[in-house]
Formats: C-alpha cells, structure tokens, sequence
C-alpha cells in the first residue's frame, strides 16, 4: 500500500521557525474571532443578558446534537470594514437531530441584529452552500431589518434572499425559522418565506410595519402584540405554526420539526470506517513556509489530512510541480491536486487537465491545495503555448461537476489562483490558512511591474523619471498589496468560507465531504471545446 | 426419638426460593445431591430455578398460591423422583402441618419432627415447656395483670415473629390499648390473636444459639449468634462471637439451649432465642424450628456446613465429630442486602438488578439470590443477599464487610447497602454495640455528596454515549468547534457539569459546581471503575450513587399555558364536573360544553387540583376563553407508610 513516507524533521530549525509563525498567526487570528463572537460589544451582551435572552451562538449550540460537531462560516466577515467583525450574524453547518443542517443566526447585540452589506453576503453565501449541497437550512432570527443607511448597497441584491429561501423550499429543501425577537420589515420575510415557523411567547414579533410606522402609514394606534406577538400569530393569523413558551422551547420545537423532516442523504455514503492518518496531523503547523518563497513537499500535508495517509499519485513523475492522485477522506473518495513548486508549467497544466477528466469520469470529488504563484512567463514558455495549457485547465476545472473543495495552504497568485479552483470557479468550499496569501501577483513583483511601466512611460515621454517618488510609491504599492492578500482580509471580504487551524483540515474536509454527500457527486461526460 | 437409616436421598426438592434455594443447591452440588426448585410465575427467570437440574412451576405469584401450597410441592417431589423435602427458612418451614403431609407421602422432610414445630410454634406453650426445662424465662402473663411482670412490659403475638404484633408498655394506663392493637395485628399477621405480656428488658441483647441433633440421641451447641444490631425489631446485622458472651456464659447458654432441644425432641438444625440483659443474665424468647438466615456466620467460625449436616441427619446418620465437637475460630459477620429503602420508611423496592457484582475479598462470602439482570418482583421478602465475611478479629471481618459492600456493584432497586456499609463501619470503629434498638435511636449520617471527580466521571460517560450515539459525521472529533464560543452545560442531578472538547474529540476540561476537574482524572476514573448509564440515570461508585441526566428541554404543560383549560371553540357550558379542591388526573373530563349540537368535553391536561371554576352551566363562551385553572404546584404523590414482612 503507497502509504505516503515521513519527510518531516520536526528538530529542523526550518521547522521549528514554521511552526512558531504559524502559531503566531493563529494567535492574531484568533484575537479576530474573538471579536466576532463578543458580539456588539460587553455592553449590548450584557442587556441582551438582562432581558433574559440566549445569545446568537448560545442558540446555536442548544440547538445542535450533543457531541455534534459544529462548522462555523466566515466567522471574520466584514473584517477590515467599518461594521463589526463577523457582520452581526453567524452562520455554519451543524447536526440536528442527526441531520446535518445549515444554521444561520442573527447576532441582536450587534445594532439589532440588522442586516449590513456584509451580512448580506455572508447570508446568501450561507444559503448558496445550503442550496448546493441540499442542507435543510434553518433560521435562527432576531433583526431589525436592513440597516437603513446602508440601505442602497442590500436593498436591490438583498431580494435573494428572500428568494433563495422559497427557491430552496421549491428544490425540496426544507427551511425552518425560530423567531427569537424583533422581525421587522423584511426581515419578517425570512420566517414568512420559510416551510416551517416557530414562535416565542411574548418574544417573537413578527410584523411589516411596527406601531410607529403603522400610525405614521394609517393613524392606527396598535402595540407589539397584537400586531405580530407571537400568540396573535399562533392563533389568529396562522403565520406561526408552532407557539413555544420560552427560548428553550423554540429551540425544542425547531430540534422537533427537524426530527421530522424525513431527511436522507442521497449520496453514496463514506466506505466503511475511516482510519485516521498515520502521520501526526499536529505537525502541519511546522510544514508551511514562513517564508513564503520557500517551497513545501505537498505529500507532507496529504500524508496528514487522508485516511490512513494512503495516498495513490498519478503521474509522479510528469508535471512534478503539481502533485495529483486519490486518497480516501473519512472514507470518502476524492482526487487530489496540490502544487508543489509554485510554478506551474504546461506539463502541470496539461497533467490537471487529464486529472479532473478522470475525476469526473468516475465521479470522485476534488480536494485543490493551493501553493502557487501562477504559470510560468518567460519567452520559452510562451512559444511553447503556456496560455493554450493554461487554458485546457482552467476550462478542465470550470466545466468539471464533481464538487470542489479547496484549501489555500500558502499562496494563491495570478491565474494559478483560478486553475486551482479559487472562489470564482465556484468551489463548494474554500477555505484558507492563516498564513496564505491571495493576490493577482505578488506584491514586490506587483510594485516592480507598475514601476517599469512608469519609467517606461516617462521614457517615452522624455520625461525625467523621479527615482524618490518611484521609490515610496514602491513601497505604498507593496505594503497594501502585502495588506490586501493576507488571509484576514479576504476572508472580510468573504472570497473564502473562513480561515482554519491546518491542523484542521482534515475535519473540516471531511464535514464538507459529509455535506456533499447529500446529494451523489456527478461528473460531466463533457468540456469545453480544448485548444490543442 | 427413632435411629433407623433412612434411605439415601438423591434428589431433593427445595421448597424455597431467593438466596437460600442457591445456598441449598450449592450444597446439593457438592454432595452429588440432585435438586429440584419450584419457582412461581414472579420467580420464572431466578437464578435459582437455572442452577437447579429440575424446576416445577407453581403457577401464580402470590405465596399462598405458590410457595405454600404444600400438596403442589409433594406432588412435584413425587413427579421428579425427589425424596425429600428442604423447606429453607419461612414459608412452610415452620408448620407441623406441612412436615406431616410430607412425611405422610412418604418423602423426607429436612427439619424436625412436626411435633417439635408445633411445641415451639406456641409462644405460650413453648415459655411454659422451658420452665419445666429449666430453662431460664421471663416472667409473663396472660392479659389480665401485670402483677408479676412489672414495667415496662412487652404484649407480643404467640404465634408471632418478625416484630410484628409487639407493643412495648410504660405505663398500665397503655396496657389495654397496647393488648388490643397487638392482637389486630396478630390476627392479620398471623391468623391467630392470641397475646401474652412479658417483662420488657430494656437495652437487652439478641443472643441465640445454634442447636443440631442427630436421631442418635445427640445434641450440641453450635455456639451462638449476636443479632442485637435490629431495626423495627427485625434482624439486620448478625454476628459470632457476641461481644458479650464470655466462655463461661456461653457454656451456660449452649446447656440451655441443649435442653431446650432436648425437652421438644429436636432433630436437625433449630436455634435457640434468648433475651441477654445487661448483668448476664438471659431467658428463652422462642425456638426457631429450621435453618436461620444468619445460619452462615455458625459456618464460617466452625467450618461447618449446615445444610450438609441437616442432610446427614435426615438420612439416619449420626452427627459428626467436626460437629460434636466443633471448633471455634475467628469472628464472622453477616449482613443482609434488602431491596428496600431506608431513607422512604423502608419501602421495598423491585425491578431489575442490570448489575450485580461483588469482588472476590478473602473471607468474604456472598450468599447471593440475584444476579446480573435478575428481576426483582414486589411479591417475596425484600432480602436479596447476604454478605458474610470471617476474619481473625471482629474489626477485620466488619472492614471486609464494609470493603465488599463498597467495591461491590449493585445497579437497580434502591437497596439498603449504604445503611450496611454504616452499621459495619460502626462495628469496625467500637468494640461493642449496642441494643436491639440502637438503629432505631440512631439516625444514619445523610451519604456525602459525590466528589467532584466522580461526578465528571459521571459526565465523561454520558458525553461517551452521546459520542458513541452520533448517526452522521461518525469520524469528525467529538463537538469540534472551529469557533469555540463556550463551554458545554451537562446537568447531572443536582450538579452542573460544563466542558470542553478539544480539537480531537476528547474532553479537555471540566468543571463541576465550578470546580474545575482534571480532566484526565475523570476519564481514568471513569475507566476503572466505568460508571453504567442506563437511560436518563447514571450510577456511579458500583451502584452507590445514582444521577439523574437531566433533560435539555423540559417539555411544557400541553396548552402552552400552565395549569387552565380554555373552551376549544365558542359554545355553551353543559355541565361542571368538579369542584374547586377537587384532585384531577391527567385525562378526567371536568366540563362539558355543547357546540355545533356536539358535546364536548374538556378534560384535565395533568394531575393537580382544581383552584378555580371561572364559568357557570349555561354561560355562553368564546374560543379561548378561560374555564377552569388547575394547581399543578401541589404535590399529590402520598408517601404510603411501608411495613414489609420480613423472615427472622
């Protein structure tokens, strides 16, 4: 059995430098998360306490199974933007009653739980995994509603979701909402579209327009409850189909509905038992450059993320700066491609494009473990035809309908970023280690390139150059390159799910995987047309 | 008295069930003696009826339908090939009658002559034997006065046994009263309201003697039994030597004792029962015509087998010298393992015992009637076993009582062992006890609170089942976070348990009542010693301690309002079916109202009692509208005083 060999020296200096800046980095990151979950901030945690509510993932956890694991998704959203790290929402994939669902819970101490252009993303993204992956979604809500003065970037995109919850109802989806508090306006849509509703005696208050608004629209003079209360619901207007007397209890009641949700998951199922790898996953910490210009043997972290660190390459010895082959993941079956010396040639390119074939030939999901910074240049390369390669790949992995999962492990540059199935080649899972960076190019050569193009262009103007000025535009150019490819901030923008301890890749793997299966992974019998 | 040989017997039939029916098979076993057990419907499934190489059903459950139908069992001896009869202790085994009818379908009855039981089965007649004996007796009386007696005096049943139909009286004013209530008791006990009054000895001591007699004229002393150690009058505790009896007394003892046999024409194994007061001084209580419960703790001093002795002598032959002349070593304790609970007026309990182990520990013996998985019916004596454990002194045999009770594992009904474990330890610590009423003075300590380290290994097995429960996402470590927010509340009975899985699915830190645990500890402790989790119960330390899992989510009141019943549609009250006051349960119309030509009733979602009617008959109603509220704080469950009869 090819069971990948140890490579790792764990007393190597290398190492032991990798694995101190990795923890590094999770330290930072980890300083990041903890702002998403302290919320609004002590003092809104703490009047949301005295009203003798549940926090968002407090909610969440009383919801899941006991010993259930709990996948939480872009948990950094919105960081290094104006709102609140983690957008005022937390999302993720959890079991309940033995059904693996996808939670999504408004976070009421952050400005009410309102929707910014952040949470809108991170709510559609989170009901975009629940429609590929057929995950019975279930809505944890508390919201005021679109948070009015952003109300010109969520209100025209915003509709989807109230589409895509009818949408996913429609594909036999089943969507269920426990309304903890206020859902106002749009926002009592969300339980209003959704199959099954739970409300909260004397909490929930589900209406279009609240008393004010009502009195300013018609003089009306009404209150909370009569107007959307929970029992009015309950008994008279029928949106409600469930009346729960307390938190706990709506928690119980959507744990009930769950339960009955017929829900069976279509796919082929794990083989049997997994065995756990042989090779010590804590070591992934160490095997990542902390110089990123430093090149890592991929097979070391493969050896440490499969079943058994049984691993079957596929041409080893064509293309070797990209490694490909099959493994097993919690006995799932999957194919593997993974950069190995950053560059990719057309040999890799080439070799990618006749993998993915064989992966969909056989309908065997993809795992990319991104370390590339993009195809070759130069003009050898380019004679050689590296855009017609390139370009087989990049139509290989479009076209390809296995799901894609895909790991950033250190770097994701140029067009290798989209080859290796980044986030516009609609991966069904993307996620990034601290470290990785992700940019159209790297920030010195980025910097480097606008330089020449300036000299040149002065040159040809006969302009004096300004060596100063080109020098601090330099370094400004860098330094926000270097700002903008880093993890963090691409996981504010939600390009990827969330950044992950690499140690766990492999869960994390394995609960997509899992998610996956829902459904019996397909691939296309065809492509697009490839330029030969 | 006849010394002609019987003819050897084979196969015997144990009329019996429980403890003694295994103990008599065990015997059986090693003498090449086949058994027969006669089981009732309650008792299908004992380990007794398995051990045995025949077993009869008595069909029924009751005793009076099964075990004491003494025309079934001589039938059943008949149809097996049994030759003799073993009646153990209680049921029919202190009944001329029954000894008769055996003899007279020509089967062997292991026990006396009938002659002997009937003599002794009278208290009144027995006192009065003794006397002409020469065997010392307190002073006693029919009902009429108290003159001879004195105060305090004891009323007692003739037949009685057990502390049942006994009143002490302090004052002759109580006399009269005291002679009526024994003799309700008595007749409802026993059949037979025949009372007497005997001089009370406060602070006395239970001393009895173990009597064997051969049909060869032979009568001996086994030596006593100390059974001071009582609660409501019954035995619990029972030891030998007594701690008050020196050489000299108990040669005195043992020669009355003899006498006693000798004057009803004794055969086999009887004991012998004296009240000991505080200067040494004893008098005959009452003969006991068969093997004792405590008959054990004789065995282990001496060596001897008395069910294998009972079987000689009913064969013709003679008592041995091991037994004439027995040896005396040692100290031996016995106590008895009741499904009851002490803490609740000793109410037995029944069900399944799902574990029944006890450790091997030198000198201990374990006469068990249970098993793993053996069910536990409402229908018998409550005992379920004895623990008897020899040792060169006192304090060692009480610690190894204490030792096996401790490491023993005993899930199911609640049983009495904390109470025995108490009572040892308090053997153990003092040289001496005590009265017959010492555990009724004595209130036991309330069992400490389990340490914090078992109560997270408590946890650890119930986090274990869950894990072991998950139906998807099997290979993902157990509750792996990628965002851990918080800690994990699990509430165990009155204690709450938060936790944390660390990225590979164990249990990295626990906190119980706030106190954190090592969580390495828990896991250790909670593999050498695994605590059993049986549907929504843990039980710890072997059984010693048992938590509830508390629920995630209690379910509510049905209507979502607690306690009031509101109409279900608009109509007219028919009919008021309660009063305010009125005890409900779950289920019980207490309204009914007409709607749509339909009658409908409203009945009570859950037991509690009714606080207020809010409609009359007739009244017009609204969908909604409030009828009746129903207290549900009120605590309805009685807690039934109970009195289990017991075989001494």
């Amino acid at each position: 059995m090819p069971v990948l060999a140890d490579t790792v020296n764990t007393n190597a200096e290398s190492f032991v430098d990798n694995r101190d800046a990795m923890l590094a980095q999770l330290a930072a990151h980890d300083v990041e998360l903890a702002k998403a979950v302290g919320g609004g901030g002590p003092a809104y945690v703490e009047r949301h306490r005295t009203r003798g509510k549940m926090l968002a993932r407090e909610r969440i956890e009383a919801m899941l199974d006991p010993a259930s694991p709990f996948l939480e998704l872009s948990p950094l959203a919105a960081w290094g933007s104006s709102f609140p790290v983690g957008a005022g929402m937390v999302t993720g994939i959890g079991v309940i009653e033995g059904t693996e669902c996808l939670i999504i819970a408004n976070d009421p101490t952050v400005r009410g739980g309102a929707s910014n252009p952040y949470t809108m993303k991170k709510n559609l993204r989170a009901m975009e995994i629940a429609r590929q992956n057929k995950l019975p979604l279930v809505n944890l809500v508390e919201s005021g509603g679109a948070d009015l003065p952003t109300q010109s970037e969520i209100f025209i995109p915003g509709g989807q979701g109230f589409h895509d919850i009818t949408e996913l109802s429609a594909m036999g989806v089943p969507t269920v909402a426990v309304v903890f508090g206020n859902s106002t306006a749009g926002g009592a849509y969300t339980p209003g579209m959704s199959d099954y509703i739970v409300m909260i005696k004397e909490r929930s208050k589900v209406f279009l327009g609240g008393p004010p608004l009502v009195k300013m629209a018609t003089g009306e003079e009404s209150d909370d409850e009569s107007l959307g209360g929970a029992e009015m619901h309950a008994r008279v207007s029928g949106l409600a189909d469930y009346f729960a007397s307390d938190e706990l209890d709506g928690i119980r009641l959507g744990r009930q509905v769950v339960r009955r949700l017929n829900h069976r998951k279509r796919g082929p199922g794990p083989r049997g038992s997994a065995r756990p790898p042989r090779l010590d996953p804590e070591h992934l910490l160490g095997i990542p450059s902390a110089d990123p210009k430093v090149p890592f043997d991929p097979r070391q972290v493969i050896a440490r993320i499969v079943d058994d660190s049984d691993f079957d390459e596929f041409k080893p010895l064509y293309g070797t700066s990209l490694v490909t082959g099959f493994a097993e993941l919690h006995g799932y079956p999957i194919g593997v491609l993974a950069n190995h010396r950053g560059v990719l040639f057309s040999e890799e390119a080439e070799k990618a494009a006749q993998f993915i074939q064989l992966a969909n030939q056989v309908d065997t999901p993809l795992v990319f473990l991104q370390n590339t910074t993009g195809y070759m240049v130069g003009k050898d390369f380019e004679r050689r035809g590296i855009i017609k390669d390139g370009a087989k790949m990049i139509n290989a992995v479009t076209n390809s309908r296995v799901p894609h999962l895909t790991i950033n492990m250190a770097a994701s540059y140029g067009a290798g970023n989209y080859g290796m199935c980044g986030r516009a080649f609609g991966p069904r899972f993307l996620f990034t280690w601290p470290n990785a960076k992700t940019a159209v190019m790297g920030p010195q050569q980025l910097a480097g390139v606008m330089s020449i193009v300036a000299r040149q262009s002065a040159a040809s103007m006969g302009k004096p150059f300004d060596e100063e000025a080109d020098e601090s535009m330099r370094r400004m150019v860098e330094e926000q390159i270097e700002r903008e490819s880093l993890a963090m901030f691409m996981s504010g923008k939600l390009y990827d799910d969330g950044i992950i301890d690499p140690r766990d890749t492999r869960t994390v793997l394995g609960m997509c995987l899992s998610a996956i299966d829902n459904e019996a992974p397909a691939g296309t019998r065809g492509y697009g047309v490839y330029r030969m | 008295m006849t010394s002609t040989h019987r003819p050897p017997i084979d196969r015997l039939l144990i009329a019996n069930r429980g403890e003694i029916a295994r103990r008599i098979i065990r015997t059986c076993r090693r003498l090449g003696i086949g058994t027969v057990a006669v089981y009732s419907d309650a008792d299908e499934d004992a380990p007794y009826v398995r051990e045995a190489d025949v077993a009869v059903r008595l069909p029924g459950t009751a005793p009076a339908d099964t075990y004491l139908r003494v025309e079934l069992l001589i039938a059943a001896a008949e149809r097996t090939g049994a030759q003799a009869i073993h009646p153990g202790y209680g049921f029919l085994s202190e009944r001329p009658d029954a000894a008769e009818e055996v003899a007279r379908a020509g089967l062997t009855w292991i026990g006396p002559p009938a002659s002997a039981i009937a003599a002794m089965g009278s208290k009144i007649g027995a006192k009065r034997l003794m006397r002409a004996a020469g065997v010392p007796v307190l002073p006693d009386n029919t009902v009429e006065s108290l003159d001879e007696i004195g105060l305090p005096a004891l009323v007692k049943a003739s037949a009685g046994g057990g502390g049942r139909g006994m009143r002490v009286v302090r004052s002759s004013g109580e006399l009269d009263d005291a002679i009526a209530a024994a003799e309700r008791e008595a007749v409802s006990a026993f059949g037979d309201g025949t009372v007497f009054v005997e001089r009370y000895v406060e602070g006395g001591r239970h001393v009895e003697i173990q009597v064997f007699a051969d049909t060869h004229g032979t009568t001996v002393s086994l030596y006593e039994r100390d059974c001071t150690l009582q609660r409501r009058h019954q035995k619990i505790v029972e030891e030998t030597p007594s701690p008050a009896v020196d050489d000299e007394l108990r040669r005195r003892m043992g020669d009355a004792a003899v006498a006693a046999a000798r004057a009803v024409g004794y055969v086999g194994a009887g004991t012998v029962e004296f009240l000991l007061d505080r200067d040494g001084n004893f008098f005959f209580l009452e003969m006991n015509t068969r093997l004792q419960v405590e008959h054990p703790v004789t065995e282990m001093i001496t060596g001897l087998d008395l069910v294998e002795l009972q079987l000689r002598v009913a064969e013709g032959e003679p008592l041995p010298v091991a037994a004439v002349d027995a040896r005396r070593d040692g100290h031996a304790i016995e106590v008895r393992l009741c499904a009851e609970d002490p803490a609740h007026g000793y109410r037995p309990s029944s069900g399944t015992f799902h574990v029944v182990e006890f450790p091997a520990i030198e000198g201990v013996r374990v006469d068990s009637g249970i098993d793993s998985g053996t069910v536990v019916s409402p229908y018998y004596d409550s005992m379920v076993a004895k623990v008897i454990a020899h040792g060169p002194t006192r304090r060692v045999a009480a610690r190894r009582i204490v030792q096996a009770l401790t490491e023993a594992t005993i899930v199911g009904p609640v049983t009495n062992r904390e109470q025995l474990i108490h009572l040892a330890s308090v053997l153990e610590a003092i040289d001496d006890v005590v009265d017959t009423s010492y555990l009724d003075r004595t209130p036991m300590a309330e069992q400490a609170p389990p340490a914090a380290s078992v109560v997270a290994a408590a946890a650890v097995a119930v986090i274990e089942r869950q894990v072991a429960s998950r139906s998807v996402l099997v290979d993902v470590p157990a509750g792996w976070r990628n965002l851990p927010s918080q800690a994990v509340e699990l509430r165990l009975g009155e204690h709450v348990v938060r936790y944390r899985f660390d990225r590979w699915g164990a249990i990295d830190e626990i906190e119980v009542d706030g106190e954190q645990v090592d969580a390495r500890e828990a896991r250790d402790l909670a593999r050498l010693r695994p605590p059993l989790v049986l549907g929504e119960q843990v039980h710890l330390l072997g059984g010693r301690v048992v938590l509830d899992v508390v629920p995630r989510f209690a379910l509510p009141d049905e209507a979502g309002r607690a306690g009031s019943l509101v109409a279900p549609m608009p109509g007219s009250v028919l009919r008021i079916l309660v009063q305010p006051g009125d005890q409900v349960v779950p289920g019980q119309p207490m309204l009914a109202m007409e709607a749509m030509k339909m009658e409908h009733q409203v009945v009570a979602p859950q037991a509690g009692v009714v606080a207020e009617i809010l409609v009359q008959v007739g009244q017009q109603l609204d969908t909604g509208q409030l009828l009746v509220r129903v207290d549900t704080e009120v605590d309805t469950a009685a807690d039934p005083e109970a009195d289990p009869e017991a075989d001494s």
